[in-house]
């Protein structure tokens, strides 16, 4: 019954991370893009947790908050290039 | 055209510790747990790549004066040293040591050398990420 109520969770975020598939494809600015690698990282980290409760295990803890910084760092560094043009400047209150 | 980043470096300022604790409890957890050098390695580098994007790389340089490439040499010096220890001991090289320890404060603690090579293998992984990500960054 438990079980059940996890793979029916599951089988919604997957329905909703094709949906984001769907905007990263087809969305017409690369900011849409952006956003939607965002949501799916997180639908991943809501992924992850369900898994590990199927299975049991508390091994993918980390993965969880592992998989949440990276989505943060990444999105950061690609709003910055799209925002600036450059990931790092070199002196930020230089002519550079 | 100078821009505002107050929101970006407000949380990195907060988000930064939270991302070395991590770093430093998987390093840790390594022998029990999931974790280890490697992926403690990449996220501290993966906290200092926050620094950057939220600052400049002159401004990291000035927080962090470190020598990325003698972080490397201090890692393999780590890792060759406990590989070289064993052989003092009559041991072949890479035997490692364990012993368990009753400090003050952790209580019963197992103390081994490994944890040592793998300091080594962290030192490696932050340098190398961190000079390749310096080297591309600079370049014009």
């Amino acid at each position: 019954m438990f079980d059940a109520v996890l793979w029916i969770s599951v089988t919604f975020i997957s329905l909703a991370m094709i949906g984001l598939i769907y905007r990263v494809i087809k969305g017409p600015t690369v900011a849409d893009r952006v956003v939607a690698l965002d949501a799916i990282g997180i639908s991943l980290v809501s992924v992850v947790a369900l898994v590990s409760i199927v299975l049991e295990t508390s091994a993918f803890l980390d993965i969880i908050l592992l998989i949440g910084i990276l989505a943060f760092i990444g999105t950061v560094a690609f709003s910055k290039f799209l925002e600036k043009g450059v990931i790092m400047e070199y002196d930020r209150n230089g002519d550079r | 055209m100078k821009t505002n980043d107050i929101i970006l470096q407000t949380v990195t300022k907060f988000t930064l510790f939270v991302i070395i604790l991590f770093s430093i409890h998987l390093f840790f957890a390594g022998h029990y747990y999931p974790g280890g050098g490697f992926i403690g390695g990449l996220m501290t580098s993966g906290a200092i790549v926050l620094l950057l994007l939220a600052f400049d790389i002159k401004t990291v340089k000035m927080i962090l004066p470190v020598d990325y490439l003698k972080v490397v040499a201090v890692g393999l010096l780590f890792a060759i040293g406990t590989g070289a220890g064993a052989l003092f001991f009559d041991k072949p090289f890479l035997t490692h040591a364990y012993t368990y320890a009753y400090l003050p404060l952790l209580g019963k603690t197992s103390l081994h050398t490994a944890v040592l090579f793998d300091t080594g293998v962290f030192l490696v992984v932050i340098g190398v990420t961190m000079t390749i990500i310096q080297t591309i960054g600079e370049s014009e």
